[in-house]
């Protein structure tokens, strides 16, 4: 297995390849004899390396330089809680920190080296010699809020890329993701591996700014979740773009932002695919119909294998995550390697369609709510006997949280909702919660459905 | 009370729910640099959905995204004809 270093260089093209953050850029060319770690990759040299940039241009140049080098690269999402810091520290024997902080934050205490990344690069000076298959090691959500550690490889990140077509035109990809997310890496991968250049997005750019630039850069391939694109169909500069190909992936693509899409780029070729951290890439769908041919469900043939058991899709292939890390023994997939999505799928004449979560897991616009954690909330004010937490459809973030309440007593009020008590308890709801969590509805009903196993029923999806 | 004074009023209440500093509204003022972000539209469009009976974003298939509050306003005013 080559280094992603020795990939990019078989892409050929570097001096006129770019990566291109909000506030600087660097050509590939320039990190063959420049270094974005001041000299100092030797130290990082069979290290556990925690990744916790600010900006996306510093984390790319980072990644490209210590995969082959460093035992493992843990890649911190932009929005980790600090709290949850010590927890990753243990779980990946994290031994350095490559940052460009000034120096280290708080949560980072005991992290053997701490190493500073910039974009202003100097000559490199320790010989590249890449002797690990690193793991990268990618950060998703997990039930109780603390983060999940999965735990891949530049091979099984790169299955669904190598081998495709290298473009004959230059390609200048670009995304609305963040590149420590496995759907924004994706797309930094195949910039990367295909002789591409790359728009990086940034927290800190309204998406008007965001599109213009990418505009000016002449974006030809850029991709976002249905609820990062219903938000640029929103901008004024959405015309700013004209791309060749739009990419959809991370939440159910509906047939109405499939139509919108093709309204507003009828040039681009309109793809949404299916991809999750643990299961990697399954597949592309590029008719501009919602869902996915019932066909591809047995098709071995393009090195993928996908199931349907209990109404959840399952996907076995090169592609997925390997194992968790810290898990407590939480296994990925089963015995026979598929993984389970937690995908709902339905059959509909000859096509699958995605009903939503198991467990009721809600997607707010890309961000995972458990609805356990909004009961147990909503469970802890003292007039409410349970509660039951589920999803809304919503065309703009997919989905919303509402929530059903079961009162212990009758309100006095007698008609009409009891609009103090609602107040109150999403005021409780927003003290504890972070805001997509809080229900955007409070319905008080009567009673809830319990089965014998004591739980509050759950209706799929 | 009108499409029109509907939206408005969801609109600033929902603002004012999640703690946004509302721009001054007018038909000219771009969704976008509101104040409001893609939670706040999506509890709008949910509100409006309840108060109006109808989801344009769902049912317009070529009509395109509002980019204007003016936008917005007509989606509704259109989709309810």
């Amino acid at each position: 297995m080559s280094s992603l270093w020795d990939s990019v260089g078989d892409a050929g093209r570097l001096p006129e390849r770019v990566l291109w953050g909000a506030a600087a850029s660097v050509t590939l060319g320039d990190l063959v004899h420049g270094s974005s770690l001041g000299g100092r990759l030797g130290e990082l040299r069979g290290r556990s390396v925690l990744v916790a940039t600010s900006d996306q241009l510093t984390a790319a140049l980072a990644l490209i330089e210590l995969d082959g080098i460093a035992r493992r690269l843990v890649l911190c999402p932009p929005d980790l809680p600090s709290e949850h810091v010590p927890f990753v520290k243990t779980a990946a024997a994290v031994d350095a920190l490559v940052s460009d902080w000034d120096a280290p934050e708080s949560g980072s205490e005991g992290i053997g080296s701490f190493v500073r990344c910039s974009p202003r690069l100097t000559p490199a000076t320790s010989k590249r010699d890449e002797q690990h298959e690193t793991e990268w090691i990618l950060l998703t959500s997990g039930t109780t809020g603390q983060p999940k550690l999965v735990v891949h490889t530049l091979l099984s990140l790169t299955a669904a890329i190598r081998g495709g077509r290298t473009s004959a035109t230059p390609t200048v990809w670009s995304t609305f993701y963040d590149i420590r997310r496995y759907g924004g890496l994706q797309i930094f991968l195949r910039a990367l591996l295909g002789g591409g250049s790359l728009v990086l997005s940034s927290l800190q750019e309204s998406m008007g700014d965001f599109l213009i630039r990418a505009g000016a850069h002449g974006v030809t391939h850029i991709s976002g979740t249905p609820s990062h694109w219903r938000r640029a169909l929103m901008s004024p500069s959405a015309h700013r773009i004209s791309p060749q190909y739009v990419r959809l992936s991370g939440e159910i693509a509906d047939q109405a932002i499939l139509n919108h899409l093709r309204g507003f780029y009828p040039q681009a070729r309109i793809v949404h695919a299916f991809a999750s951290t643990e299961a990697g890439v399954a597949f592309d769908v590029g008719d501009g119909l919602a869902g996915f041919p019932a066909s591809l469900i047995g098709e071995k043939s393009v090195g993928i294998e996908m199931k349907v058991e209990d109404g959840s899709l399952r996907i076995r292939s090169a592609r997925t995550a390997e194992r968790y890390l810290g898990s407590h023994g939480e296994t990925l997939a089963d015995r026979d390697g598929f993984v389970d999505t937690g995908d709902m799928v339905e059959l509909r004449a000859d096509r699958y369609y995605f009903v939503g979560r198991r467990g009721g897991i809600i997607n707010v616009g890309g961000l995972k709510v458990h609805p356990e954690e909004v009961e147990a909330v909503i469970n802890g004010h003292p007039k409410v006997r349970m509660s039951l937490v589920r999803t809304r459809k919503n065309p703009i973030t997919g989905a919303l949280v509402v929530a059903d309440v079961v009162l212990k007593a009758e309100p006095d009020s007698g008609a009409g909702p009891p609009a103090a008590l609602e107040r109150e308890i999403l005021q409780l709801c927003h003290q504890a919660l972070p805001r997509h969590k809080v229900p955007a509805a409070i319905t008080f009903v009567p009673d809830l459905t319990v089965a014998a196993s004591g739980k509050v029923v759950r209706h799929r999806a | 009370m009108s499409v029109r004074l509907s939206v408005i009023s969801q609109v600033e209440q929902v603002a004012k729910e999640q703690k946004k500093k509302l721009a001054p509204l007018s038909d000219d003022l771009v969704l976008l640099d509101s104040g409001l972000d893609s939670l706040c539209f999506a509890i709008i469009v949910a509100r409006l959905e309840d108060a109006l009976g109808i989801d344009p974003f769902s049912t317009a298939e070529d009509a395109g995204f509002p980019v204007t509050l003016g936008d917005l306003i007509r989606f509704y005013e259109e989709a309810g004809k």
